[in-house]
């Protein structure tokens, strides 16, 4: 079983409640996909070549000052479930997990985790280069993730083209290479109904959303996540300006929606995210799906200030600690889905209990 | 049909305009839109863009012998582009240039990266290892895609760098 203590701390510093409007945005992802020259892409190169890749990223590794005290963790290496748990802490995705149905693990398949940055190695690019942040940190995400990038391009050579950009294995991706998205709260613009027009009009202004997990996932506990969908014909700068400019707008409306549902149905809102609490706090099972819509409930009876000494961190923790991966973690072993459920509401009961009793 | 403003986009608004009786219809992109304060409702996801182009090179592969080039470097020809919606290496974007601009042109909105521009590091920095392994995966190539003249070539090189 992989030792968490070994990542840079854990790999969950970006659920610690910091960051600008935190109660609304779970966190700010940035990431840069780049290839090396001389190789084929990742879905087109042998496994030598995908080695060969790795071991670049580890010789250069030493100079790049970004990956100061970071871990190389081969994926191809890793147990399935610490491999899923590492996908629940959003530090690699489903593909590099080896966790789409379609094709397991690459070999060479490797994911470098250092404070607040990471890479991961043979994905569907030779580098996927992300900065992950609490809140709404674009800024500060775009910098360490920039820093990152000019480091490791000064020791590797990147495949770049003058008009097409930094080259990607899917030509969605080609220009930039960056993928800057934003995963936000919005359960008054869900009740309000209000939610179709905000999301069919992010489309309209060159942005897109996904669930919870990204690309293919479903929407879960009212999250969202924002991202830019082109990455050609706008500078790095522009499209995360972009993006800051419209989540504050999206934040904005999420607020409006709350002060009319607490104006016009309080007294509904009231009953349904008290007994959302009740639910957490007493159960004795918990889906997971159960456990995300109650937790998005109580999320909002905080930011209503309805419920009060529960913090923003404890909030996000349990949004991850209740994912079946960390739960069989915790339990030292394999759990079936009903043993999961019950370990899942003794979690929560558990985080629940040691806050502030809201009721006192 | 090109966007009547830009003239470098593909036009996928189609306006018409009433201005003193008379009817004129005008051809824009989402972009220029949007600029002109027009109000565009109607969107197409970047997936379903790819897969028309994508449609769009198969009948293209079909009929012409686009179909019969392949990447110098890792052999993929468009059919395999087709199948997978991933190009197989860098030099594919040269390979491929005439219908990648026009597919960026299509799915992006635009052909011209004006974001960070980069120079890669000098050889001279790059570990020699590394040079010898890429030198070697070119080899292997070549002696697959039966290219013997370029594999003799390659041989020497490995051997002055080893």
């Amino acid at each position: 079983m992989l030792d968490l203590a070994l990542l840079p701390d854990g790999g969950i510093s970006w659920l610690d409640g910091s960051g600008e409007h935190a109660d609304v945005v779970l966190s700010t992802r940035i990431r840069l996909a780049r290839n090396v020259e001389g190789y084929a892409f990742t879905g087109r190169a042998r496994e030598g070549e995908r080695l060969r890749v790795l071991q670049s990223v580890r010789d250069a590794m030493p100079h790049v000052a970004s990956l100061a005290g970071g871990v190389v963790l081969r994926v191809d290496e890793l147990a399935p479930n610490d491999r899923q748990l590492l996908h629940e802490r959003h530090l690699m995705s489903k593909e590099l997990a080896g966790l789409e149905t379609s094709q397991g693990v690459r070999g060479g398949a490797a994911v470098v985790l250092a404070p607040g940055v990471g890479v991961m190695v043979n994905e569907e690019d030779h580098l996927r280069l992300q900065a992950l942040r609490s809140g709404l940190e674009l800024g500060d995400a775009m910098a360490a993730v920039d820093r990152l990038d000019r480091e490791l391009g000064s020791r590797l050579p990147y495949a770049f083209h003058d008009d097409f950009g930094f080259l990607t294995a899917c030509p969605t991706n080609t220009g930039t290479g960056m993928r800057a998205s934003v995963l936000i709260h919005l359960p008054g613009l869900v009740l309000t109904k209000e939610i179709a027009k905000v999301l069919a009009g992010l489309q309209t202004m060159g942005l897109t959303y996904r669930g919870l997990y990204g690309e293919g996932s479903e929407v879960l506990g009212n999250f969202f996540q924002i991202s830019n969908q082109t990455t050609l014909g706008r500078s790095e700068e522009e499209l995360t300006d972009h993006l800051a400019r419209v989540v504050r707008h999206v934040i904005q409306r999420e607020h409006e929606a709350r002060r009319v549902l607490w104006r016009d149905a309080g007294y509904i809102i009231e009953d349904k995210l008290w007994r959302a609490y009740g639910t957490l706090r007493f159960a004795r099972s918990l889906t997971f799906d159960e456990a995300m819509n109650y937790l998005s409930g109580v999320r909002l009876a905080v930011g209503l200030k309805l419920i009060t000494g529960l913090s923003v961190y404890t909030l996000n923790k349990l949004l991850i600690f209740c994912q079946s991966a960390h739960l069989a973690y915790a339990e030292g072993r394999a759990l079936t889905e009903s043993e999961a459920n019950l370990a899942r509401a003794r979690y929560v009961r558990q985080a629940l209990e040691a806050e502030a009793d809201p009721l006192a | 049909m090109l966007c009547e403003v830009c003239r470098e986009r593909d036009a996928s608004v189609h306006l018409t305009q009433v201005v003193d009786g008379e009817v004129t219809l005008v051809h824009l992109c989402p972009k220029c839109a949007a600029e002109q304060g027009v109000e565009t409702t109607v969107t197409t996801s970047p997936k379903n863009v790819l897969g028309e182009f994508l449609q769009a090179v198969q009948q293209q592969a079909n009929t012409a012998q686009t179909d019969a080039v392949r990447c110098t470097y890792c052999s993929m020809s468009l059919r395999d582009f087709r199948a997978t919606g991933r190009l197989g290496c860098s030099r594919c974007y040269a390979t491929f240039e005439q219908s990648l601009r026009e597919l960026l042109r299509r799915v992006q909105g635009s052909a011209k990266h004006v974001g960070r521009r980069y120079v890669a590091p000098e050889p001279t920095i790059l570990a020699r290892a590394t040079t010898v392994g890429e030198l070697r995966d070119r080899l292997r190539r070549a002696v697959e895609n039966e290219e013997f003249e370029t594999a003799a070539a390659l041989r020497d090189q490995i051997r002055d760098v080893e």
